[in-house]
């Protein structure tokens, strides 16, 4: 059942359940931010309206600064920024920022440790018919390597919000991920939200879950709706949102495995490198057990619609739900 | 050109350049590794900026209102630590652990490791991007200070230079001074034989810069083109270095095969007899 202590919405699972943009989420976030602090500024490459940084520059015009199509300058121009005391959120398509600029990231913002906020838009196969260029599945595996970056992935649109807002305030390197398409708003303004803080989104407390679900980004809608199904079979799973996927909250994760013994990880990124990766790196070393990816297989994306990709790569709910019976049957 | 410099300081910062030279191959012979045609070629436009042009304070590196120097060609950091050094950040004998573990002079500047630094580099093409995102921030606040970018030729090579170029003039950064390090060496030869720059001068004109040629050896030409570019308000300046790679060494001059290597023990002896020997500024041919 929902977590109540976590303020989910209540009409999580009814048809007409709110639907918006994580972009939108950064868009309002990047606002208050800048209404709370006005060393924050917003970089855009040439995307502004796409990015929702436009948001920003309609309410603060004079600190919203236009690069053009070049990303590495966008991150290159914003390690300068921070140096003289700016927080610079840089915005482009994930594929780009920091697909194209990866070593400037590297170099001037990871390992000169500056707290530059890359905003990667549009990640994951969902952004649909642009096809396999712009679908980035890559984005975390490389920003998790990084000493000193902070990587977080919201869930929804009103997490998005939180985690930008919260970005601007924590005086690091830091990667946020966000999404082109409308996705269930499953949190709400009272939801709690710290980076570095994973929480249950889905437990029943009167039972031992025969698995855990630790996912991040849109899919843990599927990932509850899959929550949902299993119980009335009588599979009891625990459901846990991990939006921030470094620093991973390394104790809620392995407490959570050694209650349930078994664990599937969801996420919009190749399965090579990304956060069930990481998830499997946690618990070999603190606590072996079996593991299921549902992730991007070794493959690109294509064109498409949002659900038959989601579909098609095997990340929604049927898919998390058959790898919520693998996983119990190997335990 | 106009006289700037007093005969008295041009002799006083010559004698620095020596020293700081000489430290230069002290410390790349301790450290086995490194770039020596570079520094040297280098090191009379360090000493004019660190002795002369910059506005900084040695005991208190991190003053919000000094002038920024960011370092964009890393590989040169040499000459950069043995002109801070000798300018008072740290004690001069520090020098000779370059390279070494737990030094806090790595082989490529690390901003967190040594106060001083602006920033962290090494990949080339970085530079002058973070020089123009500084200069931007300080020109939205309304600060005084100016932030030079050095660089080199050959890093003229990369396209995240061009963003930048792009960028500056879009922006008219007047408060932001680049310099390249007109040396025509690079690793695999010559830089118009590996990938021409030239019109260098024509290329930034065009990006919206104000361009000045200098003897890269001449402190007061070098001393006098940072002088007017304080003057350039709409446009950044772009001041074009001629220098001898390997300057003062005469074995080690215009040799491009000495771009990524450091002396032996036993060439240094004679490398330092050849330094002490020096005698003012000698004028280099304009390759424009």
């Amino acid at each position: 059942m929902l977590n109540k202590d976590t303020h989910l919405n209540p009409h999580i699972f009814s048809d007409d359940i709110e639907r918006a943009p994580t972009r939108d989420g950064f868009g309002r976030g990047a606002v208050e931010a800048g209404k709370e602090n006005e060393n924050v500024v917003v970089v855009c490459a040439d995307l502004a309206d796409s990015t929702r940084a436009q948001w920003f520059k309609d309410e603060f015009p004079k600190r919203y600064i236009e690069i053009g199509v070049a990303e590495q300058n966008l991150a290159t121009v914003a390690s300068g920024l921070s140096a003289v005391g700016k927080i610079p959120f840089i915005t482009s398509y994930a594929a780009f920022n920091p697909g194209r600029n990866y070593e400037q990231i590297r170099t001037t913002i990871a390992l000169n440790n500056r707290p530059v906020k890359v905003c990667g838009m549009h990640a994951g196969v969902s952004v649909g018919p642009d096809g396999a260029t712009h679908q980035m599945l890559e984005d975390i595996g490389l920003m998790r390597m990084l000493p000193h970056m902070v990587v977080v992935v919201p869930a929804d649109a009103e997490e998005a919000r939180k985690a930008t807002f919260e970005a601007s305030k924590n005086d690091r390197p830091t990667y946020l991920r966000f999404g082109r398409e409308k996705t269930p708003t499953m949190t709400t303004a009272e939801t709690p939200f710290e980076i570095g803080k994973a929480y249950y989104m889905w437990s029943d407390p009167n039972k031992t879950p025969d698995a855990t679900i630790i996912g991040i980004g849109s899919l843990l809608y599927g990932a509850l709706e899959a929550a949902h199904t299993l119980s009335k079979e009588g599979i009891a799973v625990d459901v846990i949102n991990s939006h921030t996927v470094k620093p991973l909250d390394v104790e809620t994760i392995v407490e959570a495995g050694k209650r349930s013994g078994a664990i599937v990880t969801v996420e919009e990124h190749q399965a090579h490198g990304g956060f069930g990766s990481l998830v499997a790196e946690t618990m070999a070393t603190h606590h072996p057990l079996p593991i299921e990816m549902v992730a991007v297989q070794d493959k690109f994306g294509q064109s498409g619609s949002p659900e038959e990709l989601l579909k098609h790569y095997q990340l929604d709910k049927d898919a998390i739900v058959s790898a919520v019976r693998k996983v119990v049957k190997r335990k | 050109m106009a006289t700037y410099l007093s005969e008295e300081k041009i002799k006083t910062l010559e004698k620095k350049a020596r020293d700081i030279r000489e430290t230069i191959i002290r410390m790349l012979v301790s450290a086995g590794s490194g770039h020596t045609a570079g520094p040297l070629g280098m090191t009379d436009v360090f000493t004019t900026l660190y002795f002369h042009t910059l506005n900084h304070n040695p005991e208190n590196p991190d003053w919000k209102d000094r002038d920024r120097l960011v370092l964009s060609n890393g590989h040169i950091v040499p000459v950069q630590y043995a002109t801070m050094a000798h300018a008072g950040y740290f004690p001069i004998e520090e020098c000779l652990t370059l390279r070494k573990f737990s030094s806090r002079l790595q082989g490529h500047p690390e901003r967190e490791k040594l106060p001083g630094l602006e920033t962290t580099s090494g990949p080339l093409g970085s530079g002058l991007s973070q020089a123009s995102g500084m200069a931007y921030g300080a020109k939205m606040d309304g600060k005084k200070f100016r932030v030079y970018c050095l660089m080199s030729d050959a890093e003229q090579q990369a396209g995240n230079i061009w963003e930048a170029a792009m960028f500056a003039g879009a922006n008219k950064l007047g408060n932001l001074i680049g310099i390249i390090d007109r040396n025509n060496i690079q690793i695999n030869g010559m830089t118009e034989d590996i990938m021409p720059l030239e019109p260098l001068r024509k290329k930034y004109e065009a990006f919206g810069w104000h361009i000045i040629d200098v003897d890269g050896h001449n402190m007061e030409e070098i001393a006098d083109a940072c002088e007017k570019a304080r003057a350039i308000y709409e446009k950044p300046t772009l001041i074009i270095a001629h220098t001898i790679p390997g300057k003062g060494i005469p074995e080690i001059e215009f040799d491009f095969t000495w771009h990524g290597k450091p002396p032996n023990s036993k060439e240094a002896e004679a490398f330092i007899k050849d330094i002490r020997s020096m005698r003012g500024a000698v004028s280099c041919g304009d390759t424009d």
